[in-house]
């Protein structure tokens, strides 16, 4: 446990719980101090006012009867038990009646009230310490006590005092219980500090703990979560959402790195071939020209399927505000299928679209019309297997808070909905249209566009044929 | 004996590039093709080398590769654009986010290409950017041997017969009539008359510069649209 402690002294709660212990003793010894000196004032001054009245009832008798009265009253009130004292000396200081045997030397030579308590030693008592009297100076023996000295007429010395000891003790029991209730609440404190500081501890040590398994390579690992939901949890809840999101991202990241690893070398493998084969017997010149353009045409096809999957790759890290803004849907249908329309026609297909009036979303326009040049440019692939005459159609409508961009083609379509779910994954490229030139990234760019809109994008049978649909979020006023 | 270096018109005659780019090998290439095409190429290292190049001496382009050492490539396009260098600029750039291409034409930038990029597409936007080259922007009659273009009536005339011309197909024509005598590339097409920046997959520019060359050169002898294998195309007379 005491090796321990000083990791405690690192956690933040227990810096701040010795600040506060700090504070806090501090407060309380003042309090202590205070309320003890209040408490001695307030009894002298009790002392003193039991004392004036004492005097006054002396002086009383002296005046009803001059000194023999006053000699009487003195060994009168003597006798009674409590804690006043009387003492009637001559002018030389030598005690003649009362009820205190022997005194401080000196009080007794200054008239008026004593600065200091002093000590004495009362009648009856002492013959109770006869023995230790002799082995003790006088001064420590006894009690101590405050009094008035008054002087007569005829100079004889008047003393009338008061024993301390029962405030002293009074003043001694306020002290102790506040100065055990100051260690209590100290000791208290400490515990306290001890048991959040380690539970502190020990939920940052689960986290760390965790955290280490999961940077060594478990991204499968979550933190702990106690289930109390206090802030460690959420913390931990937060922590574990975000690792979730690196968990996908990397998952996402692997799928590609194994596309990439699967799909490009085979293209690699051609290129390599290519130039090896130009390299091996007789060549003419032309047939070197050949074999390089070949492989410049080669690596361009290697550029765009790389160029489409590290598109892919920063469409889906995220939105990004600043590079959309207000986008004609309409006229980008015009521009991509006015652009499309000549190769449509050279492979006999039909390319329609119909559109009423301008559809404004937000977005980029730059990825809206790649995206759906992508899915144009399948369709009309596509179409051109069709039974009857090949045909595209390209609408767009407003559904509700929907705005819907269709692409159908005639073609064979499809049918399997398994199929058509596949071919928006990377790189999927159904073994029917195996033989079609393209990377397979087509529809996986457009998908990512489309995700990159908020919207949607959906395969779905025609009749015949396939209907693609890219679906974006859109009110009226947008 | 290459189409690109066998149809130089006068101000293209050697242009005086300035090569900003870290990538040795890369830039030692550029300067080589440049040479080869008939131009001067000067190579700058890093940021701080090449501003004080281009701040120092005239050049007809600058080609600044986007990420430089010491001094970023956009700000030392903005640097030059702060003291009044108009000198134009291509941006070349391995990033391809979405946004980049409008972050580097609004930092100054005149043209972006995204690496890699065939030297070809290089070459023929670098000629197109030519400080020298005249801004045919304000003429508004273009004519390249016996075929013209009135820009005010948007009519199309080769030997004094009308051809009828679709509306995008006259701007194909107009873009390529502005820069007759230079090889415009598939991508400058799409983006000058199309106004679009993508990689289309597809050879729909092809389809689109056949069905124009079909009308303009159908019926007459010459050819004037030429197919520059490799590279693109060139509007030329003869």
């Amino acid at each position: 446990m005491a090796f321990r402690l000083p990791a405690i002294m690192k956690t933040t709660a227990a810096r701040l719980s010795a600040l506060y212990l700090l504070l806090f003793a501090l407060c309380a010894v003042l309090l202590v101090f205070y309320m003890t000196s209040l408490s001695a004032r307030m009894l002298m001054v009790q002392t003193q006012e039991t004392i004036n009245e004492e005097v006054q009832g002396l002086a009383r008798g002296y005046q009803r009867g001059g000194i023999p009265v006053l000699v009487r009253v003195v060994e009168q009130r003597s006798r009674q038990p409590g804690a006043n004292l009387y003492l009637l000396a001559d002018p030389n200081g030598q005690i003649l009646s009362g009820n205190v045997q022997s005194i401080q030397p000196g009080v007794l030579q200054r008239e008026g009230w004593t600065e200091l308590p002093f000590s004495y030693e009362r009648y009856g008592e002492a013959a109770g310490r006869r023995q230790s009297a002799e082995t003790e100076t006088p001064t420590e023996v006894g009690h101590n006590a405050i009094a008035v000295v008054l002087r007569l007429p005829n100079q004889m010395i008047l003393m009338v005092g008061r024993d301390l000891g029962e405030p002293e003790r009074f003043r001694d029991v306020i002290q102790r219980s506040l100065m055990l209730a100051l260690a209590m609440m100290g000791f208290g404190a400490l515990l306290i500090w001890y048991f959040v500081g380690r539970r502190a501890l020990k939920h940052i040590d689960g986290v760390s703990e965790a955290s280490r398994r999961i940077m060594a390579g478990d991204l499968s690992g979550r933190l702990p979560v106690t289930g109390a939901g206090d802030e460690f949890d959420r913390l931990s809840e937060n922590l574990n959402a975000m690792l979730a999101r690196i968990a996908h991202l990397n998952d996402g990241l692997k799928q590609v790195s194994d596309n990439i690893a699967h799909d490009l070398k085979t293209p690699l493998t051609r290129l390599r071939n290519r130039a090896e084969a130009a390299l091996s017997g007789k060549k003419t010149g032309a047939d070197y020209r050949e074999a390089l353009e070949g492989t410049i045409a080669e690596s361009d096809q290697l550029i765009r399927t790389f160029n489409a999957i590290l598109m892919i790759s920063r469409l889906e890290a995220g939105y990004s505000a600043e590079s959309t803004d207000k986008v004609d849907l309409a006229a980008v249908v015009h521009d991509v299928v006015e652009l499309y329309e000549p190769v449509a026609e050279e492979l006999g297909v039909g390319l329609e679209s119909s559109v009423a009036g301008p559809v404004v979303v937000n977005g980029n326009r730059e990825l809206i019309a790649q995206a759906l040049s992508n899915i144009i440019d399948n369709a009309i692939k596509y179409s051109a297997g069709a039974v009857e005459k090949p045909h595209v159609g390209v609408t767009l409508q407003r559904d509700g808070d929907e705005v819907r961009l269709q692409v159908s083609d005639n073609g064979l379509g499809i049918p399997d909905e398994g199929d058509r779910a596949r071919a928006i994954e990377r790189f999927v490229r159904l073994e029917k249209s195996r033989s079609q030139p393209g990377s397979g990234l087509g529809l996986s760019l457009a998908k990512a566009v489309m995700k990159f809109h908020n919207g949607r994008l959906d395969l779905l049978p025609g009749n015949p044929g396939l209907s693609v649909l890219m679906g974006f979020p859109g009110s009226k006023d947008a | 004996m290459s189409p690109l270096t066998s149809r130089k018109i006068a101000y293209n005659d050697g242009m005086k590039i300035l090569v900003i780019e870290d990538d040795r090998e890369a830039a030692d290439y550029m300067q080589k093709a440049f040479a080869e095409a008939g131009h001067t190429a000067h190579v700058a290292g890093d940021g701080d080398s090449g501003f004080a190049l281009a701040d120092a001496a005239e050049y007809d382009v600058l080609v600044v590769d986007r990420m430089l050492p010491r001094r970023d490539g956009l700000s030392v396009i903005a640097g030059l654009r702060s003291r009044g260098n108009t000198t134009p600029v291509l941006i070349l750039s391995a990033l391809g986010e979405v946004d980049d291409r409008v972050t580097g034409l609004r930092a100054g930038g005149d043209d972006y290409l995204t690496k890699p990029y065939a030297f070809s597409e290089l070459l023929a936007r670098v000629e197109v950017l030519n400080r020298r080259a005249p801004t045919r922007e304000s003429e508004t009659l273009y004519r390249v041997g016996d075929l013209e273009i009135d820009r005010l009536s948007h009519t199309v005339r080769r030997a004094a017969q009308e051809i009828v011309l679709q509306p995008r197909e006259y701007r194909l024509l107009e873009y390529l009539m502005r820069h007759a005598g230079q090889v415009v590339t598939r991508t400058m097409l799409l983006e000058n008359v199309w106004d679009y920046h993508f990689d289309p997959q597809t050879n729909v520019i092809d389809v689109h510069i056949s069905r124009l060359r079909g009308k303009i050169e159908k019926g007459f002898e010459k050819p004037i649209l030429h197919t520059i294998r490799g590279a693109g195309y060139m509007l030329k007379a003869g």
